[in-house]
Formats: C-alpha cells, structure tokens, sequence
C-alpha cells in the first residue's frame, strides 16, 4: 500500500498568547504582619522582597517577623481561644468559616492571577484546581464545627488550643487551607507561617478573614522565613505544630519538640511510585504518568516520580510518553495555555539542575522536551531518566521538579518490592484493567494514597498524608479532624 | 521441693536465653530470690524486631476473624493457668484478691479485642464523596512492628493492655516487659506459644527498660514506641524515634481498654479508582 | 488484493479508561484560543466541513441548494474557503456531481444501506459501486453494529475489506456509529478493525444515533489513528460527524487533533468535520471577529 503522507496544504496552527488579565487584582506594595485582625509592623523592623519567578520581578515587599512578633501572634490567638473562640458553639463557629468560604469564591479569579504570579504555577492550575479547592476545604470543614462528636468515635471533641502551622510554597493558599479550615472547626486558634517565597495569597486570605469579621486574634499570620518557623515551633505557649514541607525540616521540629506537650502532625516528602502493568488503559495511563511528574513543575510531595513499567510495554510507554511531552506548554504562568510554569525559585533551579546533574553522570539516559523555554524567570524542561535502578541516587532522592526516572519491572511481587523500597511512603499509582491485581497492590503498597488508574487528585473530603519518613497524621476528611482534636 | 523455673525470653517463636548471657534476679518483699531473669541486650532487641518484621506480612494478612478467633483462643488458654498467674503475682507482692482481680481483667480484655478485630475497620473506616468520578475510600492498616514498653505495675493486666490492641490490628510487637514484675510476661509468651498465635508476632524481652527502650525507640525497622509515661525517659526516646519518623504514643492510662488502643496503631490509607459513569460526568454534547 | 483478518496483528488489545478520557477532553476544552489564531482555525474548520443531507426527504432542489451553499458559504466576505465535500444519499450523487461542476468541492456518498446497515454483502457493493459510478469522491460506510457487538470481528473486517475494494479510486470512510458501541473498549477495537481493513478515514457516527460525535469518542479514535501511524508511517484521516454545532466545539476539536496527531492532520485531506449547521455557526464567529459585531442568524443563508 502506498504510504498516504501527503501534508499538502498543511497549515502551522498555533495558539496566539492568551494571557490572563492582572487588571483586576489588588497588591500592596509592602504587606505587613497580620496579627489580631489588625496588619503590624514587623518588631524586626525587616521586610524581605517576594518576587514573580517567572520574570524575576519583585512583586512586593513582606514583613519578616522575628521572636518577638511570633510572641505577640501566640498571645493574641491564645486570648482569643480563651476568650471568644473557644466560648462560641460549633454552629456560630461553623457559620464563620463558611462565610470565609463564600467571601473566598467571590475573590477566586484574584487569588488564581496572584498565585501564578507569586508561585509561577500554571493559571489553568490555580484557576482549576488550587483556588476552588481551598475554598471547597473551607466549605467542607465549615459543616463539621457542630458535628465533631460524631467525627471520632473514640474520643471526646476537645480543641488543643493554640495551632502553629507552618506551609510550603508548592499549594501556598491551599496549603492555608488545609492547615486552617479544619484547625477552626475543630476549635483551635491559629498562628501561620506561610514559605518566604509565597506569601501573598495567604496575606490576601487574611484581608478576607478581617472583611468575614472572624473575632481578633482567631487567624494570625506571620510572614518570614525558617527563623520564624522555628520561632513558633519553639514558642512554649503552642499546643499543637502542623507542618508540611521537607522531611529534614520535619526532623528538626520533632526533635525541637521532643518531650514538650506540643502534639505534631507532619506531612513531608515522597518518592511515590507509579506503576504501569501491561494491561493498563495505556493512553490514559500516560496522562496519569505526565499528571503524575508534571502536575505543578514536579513541585509536589506526592509526585509520582519513580514510575515502574512493566518490561514487555516499557518500549511503547516510554514512546508515547515522549511524543506526549513534546504537547506540553512550557512558559508564562499566566498564558491560559500553559501547561507547565515557573520553578518556584532560582535556589530550587539550581536543586533540580543538580540533580539532572547527577542523573548523567549516574549513566542513567536523559531525555527532555524540545520546546522552547523563556531565557528570563526560572523554567526546567519536562525531564525523563531512563535507564535507571533503585540504587540511583536520582531513584532514591525527592527532586522536587519535572524530573520523571524510569525502571522496568517483570512481575506483581518484584514491583510491590521496588516500590516499598524507599524511607518514604506518601503516596503510589496503580495502573491495570484487572480488579483483583488493583486490591492486592493498593493493600500491599506502603503509602498513604493510593491512586489507582489515576493520579494526582485532592479532594477536602479525601485524607492525605503519608507512612514512614512521609510524616503522619491526616488532612482533608473526617481523618483530618483527629489532628485538632484532644 | 518446689522445682524453680527458668525464666526465658520469646523471640520469633521460641524460647531463647539472652544472647548476652546476663540475667537478673527477681526478688519477693521480704528478699527471697523468685527467679533469675534474662538482662537482654540491644542485640537481643534486634533478634526481636528482625522476627516480628518477617511475622508482618502473615500477621496483618490474616483474615480479622481469624485474628479474632486466635486473640479468643489466648483469653481461653489464659484462663486455663489462672493458677499459676494468680501465683506469680501474688510472689510479685500484690494481695491475692487484687491479683484476682487484675486476672478477671486481663481474661475480659481479651475477649474485648477478640471482639474488635473484625469491627474496628468499620468503625473508623471511611467512603469519601468525592467531587469527581472516583470511588474513594479511607481504611486502615497495621503500622508495621511496634516496640512496647509495658508498665511496671500491674505486670499482666499493663502488658495485655498494650500488646493486644496492637496485634488486635494486625502489627507485630516487640515488647520490653516488666523490668521490675517481669514474672508474668514470660509465662504469657507461653500462653501466647500454645494458643495459634504465629513465631515472631509478640516477641517479649525481660531487661533494663534504660537498655531496652532506647534500642527500641532507635531501631530504623520499628514503626512505632508505645508506654506508659516513662519520665526522664521520654525526652531522649523522642529525639531517638525522629530518626525514622517513628510514631510515639505514650499512655497516661495505659492499663484501660478503649477503641484508641487499636486505631491509634493503625494508617489511613486512602484509594482511589475512577467511576465509568457516574451523574454529570459525561460530556453534554 | 482485499486483506484477509489478523486478530493477532490488527488488534490492539487497549483498553481505555473512559473517566481518563474525560479528563484529558476536559483539558482541550481549557485551550484558549484568541485572535489570529482563533480567525485561522475557523477559516481551516470551514474547509474541513463535509456540508450533509442525510434525508429520506431529500430531493435534487434541497441537494442544488446545498451544493451552492458549499461554494459560496458568505459571498459578502472575501477570502473565505468553501467546504470540503458534501455529503447525500447515493441517488443525489449525480444531482450533486452536476450542481459542484469543476469546483474543489468533493462528493461524499453514504453507502452500504446507510444508516443501519443491515442488509446483505451483495447490496453493500453495489450501493458502494452505484456511488462511485455516479461521480463520488468518497464513500461513508457502515460497519455491521449487530455483527460487531456479537463478537463477528472477521465479518466487520471483511466486509469494510469489500467495500474499499468496490470503491476503486473513491477514498473510504469508515463510519462505526460509536453511539450503538456503548463502551470506549469497544470503540478502540473498531477503530482498529476498520484501518487495518483498509478505511481511509475513520467517521463517529450516521447522525441518526445519539450520542454521536463525542470528544471523548473522537479522542479514543485519534489515539488509534497515531497509533496506527507511529507503527506503519501511515496516516488515517478522522471525521467527527453528528452533534458538532458550535465553533467553540470546532476549534475544540482541531485543538484535539493538533496535541494528538500533530499539524500535518490538519487540513481536509485528514481532517473533516460532518455537519449541517456548523457552518453557520462559524461564519458568524469569523464576521464577529472582523467587524467586533456581534452577529443575527439573519444574514447568514440556510441552504
């Protein structure tokens, strides 16, 4: 048969920039520490700049809060737990919240263009899966405040009192709302720090939680970076530290809190597998790979960026997932087509390029998308290892990036091995068309979410959190009450 | 003349001598020796978790009935050497009619978690209404191996208290018993040894709660450390557990029963699967 | 040579994941597409269209009609394409081959006791040969549903084999009528059948069923066709028929078949669109878009 390849009148379609509009957003030029519902100068009297990665633009200037500041938050959420919040029933509680919520939604389209531009995610990313999200935390915990008897069978609700929680840049606003949504239900205060390269959607939040008339003292939020954290962890008037980010961080506030009355729940980071069986859905099971690695730069604990392919499809996997990188859109976060943004910082750049690094010189064989990337701001190509073996330090190490490694597998038992063969235990994939292969591997893999032909979906009705050096503890579902509750 | 036992230790299955060598003598009030006592070791405790570690696999995969019928069948074997506990606790210095007691309790705890092992997953498992077409749920699973410092006093009842709820829920345990009563422990491991309970699932080691704990609290391979308040202790063993992010639990109430006891041990793990058709999901062209 | 069936070779054996489908359509649907680009793709829409009537009341007045309409889609603006085909019973085909002249403009004939195809192999030829010898371009079977869905893939295949060998230079489209298949699985393995069988390009749907030409179906069909390239070099053509009325869907489409196949699909030798009321639709975007008017259906003819 002749070859039919004629490209004849074949036209270069492209998509002209779409850009979002900034027009409507709203940005101090120097944002200040938001402690009592009232906006106070840092003590330290420093302000530190936070910049658009994108363009490498300062975007604004944010306090930078030191002991004394961290003291005067504490004291004000402590009174305000003794005084109003903890007096107020679960409904009056809940209605705040709600409002929170509401008032959250109507500013969607806000808090979306200042996420992309202080974080450098895709807008398609804040607009259709962060904002809503955190606002539909809010929505979910909301309903909880006058239900907690019924949320833990085993123990009576009782508030711990005052909450520390620090946060990570990867999901700024929705890390804010997974930490204080379900921490106000549950009747805490709360004192938040917000990752020093992200602190805008939280400090936007906290204009709404003074507009929602939410009583003083009840939210506090401290900019700054790690001295800060480690000014609330070591605040000895806080009962409870919630914290996500790295696991060595994670490490240093256990070991500061060690033998305090300070409870703790962790959520840090992951090498999650994802595992492709010859019978998968295999098209789909390719999304759910470049879901898996791409969603969000790679700037996701629960990444799935140890992907196993069973041998006899590794060819045609590896090939459809090249061809399908070369579609994705590498550029400005606020291009409505954007498929993949900014790196967060210049620092984790240069973490990500130390480790393709590496990669290379392991032997392990690189292969990146060939689209072009902008010569301003902080961009990785989509990145794949393959060739590589769990004693890769490519295959053991979290990267934290667009950084995807390969490794073959041949049968059920060698994959559920290799998966569970790492400290960590945040999260795996599962991809096969047969049901009782899916049970066996989601009971037998040691991680906290298991996706099973899909990955990478949040839901606030859906627990998350990890096994082993993941860290422990929930969030997100009636599990994620038992982190704020005696 | 009384024939004096040997006071051993229970790892994997069997009853071996501490690899030390050491032992300790165990005394009544008025300074009599009651027995000679294994002083086991840090290796001791690293015989013992590489054990409970191999028993994991089979221990949480049995079916929870069948956990159940085997925590059942322990209450039964239990209770046929009533004799010999009340005994040793008496030797141990308590009063009779309070060693009756705490026997009564121990047997009823048995049953109690005998009854749990097939109804604790619906109590705190969990469907999740996702907003999207997936069929979500939360259940739980067993930590992996737990070490356990059981209470000094109430040498049986604090003993049960803490292993049970765990293996209840599928963990296997490694367990410093008693420094001070340790008597009963040892006779449990035997109880333990005749009632179906598979090698390696509780593995009991008499000692130095100062040796034992801070072995426990720092072995890479332990998922998690349960005691009672351990004092001074507690600090150094919570800057040991950070190393591999162990869970630590410590029980103010550590000879009560309640449903905490199991969960606490226990992960969530939360799956996930797509839903072909479900209201609104398909397209409405 | 007419091909004989391979079940071990032509079949994919892919399964597909609907809910997956749905999320990867989904992210087409957010592409933005604004200005040139959005001016560029309708105009490119417009020349993909397979412009249809598809009545028992068809008569050569309504097919004349058409036929003008395909030449002449919205003569007050300049440098506009026509149409890529248009589509009729195989009796319309010489009213058409008459009305379209010397134009561009291609003759597609349905055939094969369209739209059920229920009826015996011989008068599936000839119905195939009747069209062809009257002036069509290009021939739109059916597949046999009931043989498909009862597991007779070597009769499916076969008899799309016969038709394209009856259809002698006329290019085949192969229509599986995706709504009587019910799952995407099945989907995939008729799209299989018909290119190994010999179809030239791969259609959703008659338009009589519904659901008809669905993202998500026209999805699973694309990822056949690259398949089906990546392994032989050899490129199918797709076309979407039944349901797409909108540009916004149009565009939607092209952008799915440009992050699928690439842009060497996109031009009419590949890529088409059946439809009737499309055309309209897209015209008053491009009128839109070079006046900043927004656009009445009333001065935009109905042929």
């Amino acid at each position: 048969m002749a070859k039919n390849t004629s490209t004849k009148n074949t036209a270069e379609w492209n998509y002209a920039a779409s850009p979002e509009s900034t027009s409507h957003i709203r940005l101090e030029k120097k944002y200040q520490l938001f402690i009592n519902n009232e906006w106070v100068s840092p003590s330290s009297k420093k302000y530190f700049p936070s910049t658009n990665p994108a363009s490498e633009e300062v975007l604004a200037e944010i306090a930078w809060a030191n002991d004394v500041d961290v003291d005067k938050a504490v004291k004000a959420a402590r009174k305000a737990y003794q005084e109003v919040w903890s007096k107020l029933s679960g409904a009056e509680r809940g209605k705040y919240i709600y409002r929170i919520a509401r008032m959250m939604q109507e500013r969607a389209r806000e808090f979306a263009v200042i996420e992309s531009l202080d974080c450098g995610k895709p807008i398609r990313e804040s607009r259709d899966v962060d904002v809503p999200l955190a606002c539909n935390h809010f929505f979910y915990y909301a309903g909880w405040a006058d239900k907690l008897e019924y949320a833990m069978p085993h123990k009576k609700p009782e508030a711990l009192g005052v909450a520390g929680q620090i946060i990570p840049w990867n999901f700024p606003l929705l890390m804010a709302a997974w930490k204080i949504a379900p921490a106000l239900a549950a009747g805490n205060t709360v004192v938040l720090k917000p990752a020093e390269t992200t602190s805008l959607t939280a400090l936007k939040l906290a204009e709404i939680i003074k507009d929602s008339g939410l009583p003083p003292g009840v939210v506090n939020i401290v900019t700054g970076y790690g001295d800060t954290g480690a000014a609330i962890v070591n605040h000895p008037d806080i009962d409870k530290i919630a914290f996500t980010g790295s696991t060595n961080v994670g490490k240093i506030i256990q070991r500061a809190i060690a033998g305090t009355h300070k409870k703790s729940t962790l959520e840090l980071g992951g090498k999650s597998a994802n595992i492709i069986f010859d019978d998968a859905p295999i098209d789909q099971a390719v999304e759910g790979i470049v879901n898996g690695i791409f969603f969000n730069q790679g700037h996701v604990c629960c990444a799935g960026s140890r992907l196993f392919v069973q041998e006899n499809i590794a060819e045609r996997v590896i090939h459809k997932l090249k061809s399908r990188m070369e579609s994705l859109y590498v550029g400005d976060p606020l291009d409505k087509n954007t498929d993949i943004g900014a790196i967060n910082s210049k620092e984790q750049l240069e973490t990500i390029e130390k480790y393709i690094r590496i990669g290379k010189e392991e032997g392990a064989e690189i292969y990146q998308s060939q689209c072009a990337i902008p010569s301003k701001g902080y961009f990785c190509r989509p990145t794949l290892f393959t060739g590589v073996s769990q004693s890769h330090v490519i295959a053991q190490e979290e990267i934290f990036g667009p950084v995807l490694t390969i490794q073959t597998f041949r049968t059920v038992d060698e994959v559920i091995q290799k998966a569970n063969n790492t400290p960590y235990g945040l999260a795996a994939g599962v991809w096969t068309d047969k049901g009782s292969r899916i049970f066996n591997l989601t009971t037998k893999l040691r991680a906290g979410v298991v996706w099973a032909n899909t990955y990478n979906k949040f839901d606030p009705v859906s627990p998350f959190g990890g096994y082993k050096e993941s860290g422990f503890g929930r969030e997100g579902g009636v599990h994620g009450l038992g982190a704020y509750l005696k | 003349m009384n024939i004096l036992k040997t006071y051993k230790i229970y790892i994997g299955g069997a009853f071996p001598r501490t690899e030390s060598g050491r032992y300790y003598p165990i005394t009544d009030s008025k300074g009599n020796t009651l027995a000679n006592v294994c002083l086991s070791s840090r290796k001791d405790v690293r015989n013992a978790v590489v054990a409970a570690r191999k028993a994991f696999g089979g221990w949480s995969e049995k079916t929870a009935f069948n956990r159940g019928q085997i925590l059942y069948r322990i209450a039964e074997m239990l209770d046929g050497r009533k004799g010999q506990f009340i005994d040793e606790l008496v030797l141990q210095g308590i009063s009779k009619s309070k060693a009756d007691k705490e026997f009564q309790q121990s047997v009823d705890r048995l049953v109690y978690y005998a009854g749990w092992a097939d109804k604790y997953q619906q109590i705190a498992s969990s469907v999740n209404p996702v907003s999207s077409s997936h069929f979500n749920f939360s259940a739980l699973e067993p930590m992996g191996v737990i070490g356990i410092i059981a209470p000094q006093e109430n040498s049986l009842l604090g003993l049960i208290s803490l292993v049970i709820p765990a293996i209840c829920g599928g963990n296997t345990v490694v367990v410093a018993a008693s420094e001070s009563h340790p008597l009963c422990s040892v006779t449990f491991a035997e109880v333990l040894h005749s009632s179906d309970v598979p090698g390696g699932v509780v593995n009991i080691l008499t000692g130095k709660v100062a040796e034992l704990a801070p072995a426990l609290a720092a072995h890479m391979d332990v998922n998690a450390l349960v005691s009672s308040d351990l004092g001074e202790l507690q600090k150094p063993l919570a800057l040991s557990c950070v190393e591999n992010l162990k869970r630590r639990f410590t029980y103010m109430n550590s000879d009560q029963q309640g449903l905490n006891f199991v969960t606490d041990l226990q992960e969530v793990k939360t799956t996930w699967h797509p839903i072909e058709s479900i209201g609104g999901a398909t397209s409405s062209y | 040579m007419i091909k004989t069936f391979d079940p071990n070779n032509m079949l994919s054996k892919i399964t597909v994941d609907k809910v997956g489908v749905e999320e990867r359509v989904a992210r087409f649907q957010t592409r933005s597409i604004k200005n040139e680009s959005k001016l560029q793709g309708l105009k490119m829409v417009l020349n993909m269209i397979d412009l249809t009537t598809l009545e028992g009341k068809d008569t050569p007045g309504k097919v004349q009609q058409m036929c003008y309409k395909a030449q002449h889609l919205h003569d007050v603006q300049p440098d506009l394409p026509t149409v890529a085909a248009v589509c009729v019973y195989p009796s319309m085909v010489s009213v058409a081959r008459k009305a379209l002249g010397n134009s561009s403009v291609k003759i597609a004939s349905v055939s094969t006791a369209f739209p059920s195809g229920q009826s015996t192999r011989e008068i599936k030829i000839s119905d195939t040969k009747f069209a062809v010898d009257q002036g069509a371009d290009e021939i739109d079977m059916v597949i046999s549903r009931g043989k498909f869905l009862a597991g007779e893939y070597a009769f499916v295949f076969d008899e799309i084999a016969a038709i394209k060998e009856a259809c002698g230079k006329a290019r085949l489209k192969v229509i599986l009528e995706t709504g009587e298949l019910s799952t995407l699985d099945n989907v995939r393995l008729a799209s299989d059948i018909a290119i190994h069988a010999g179809a030239d390009f791969i259609k959703t749907s008659t338009g009589k069923i519904q659901p008809a030409a669905t993202m998500q179906v026209t999805y699973t069909m694309l990822m056949a066709i690259k398949d089906y390239y990546d392994k032989t070099g050899i490129m199918v053509g797709m076309k979407p028929a039944g349901g797409i009325s909108t540009s916004k869907l149009a565009l939607h489409n092209l952008v799915m078949v440009k992050e699928v196949l690439g842009n060497a699909w996109l031009t009419n030798e590949w890529f088409r669109f059946g439809a009737s009321s499309l055309a309209n639709d897209v015209l008053m975007q491009i009128m839109k878009s070079t006046t900043g008017l927004y656009q009445s259906s009333d001065y935009f003819s109905i042929d």
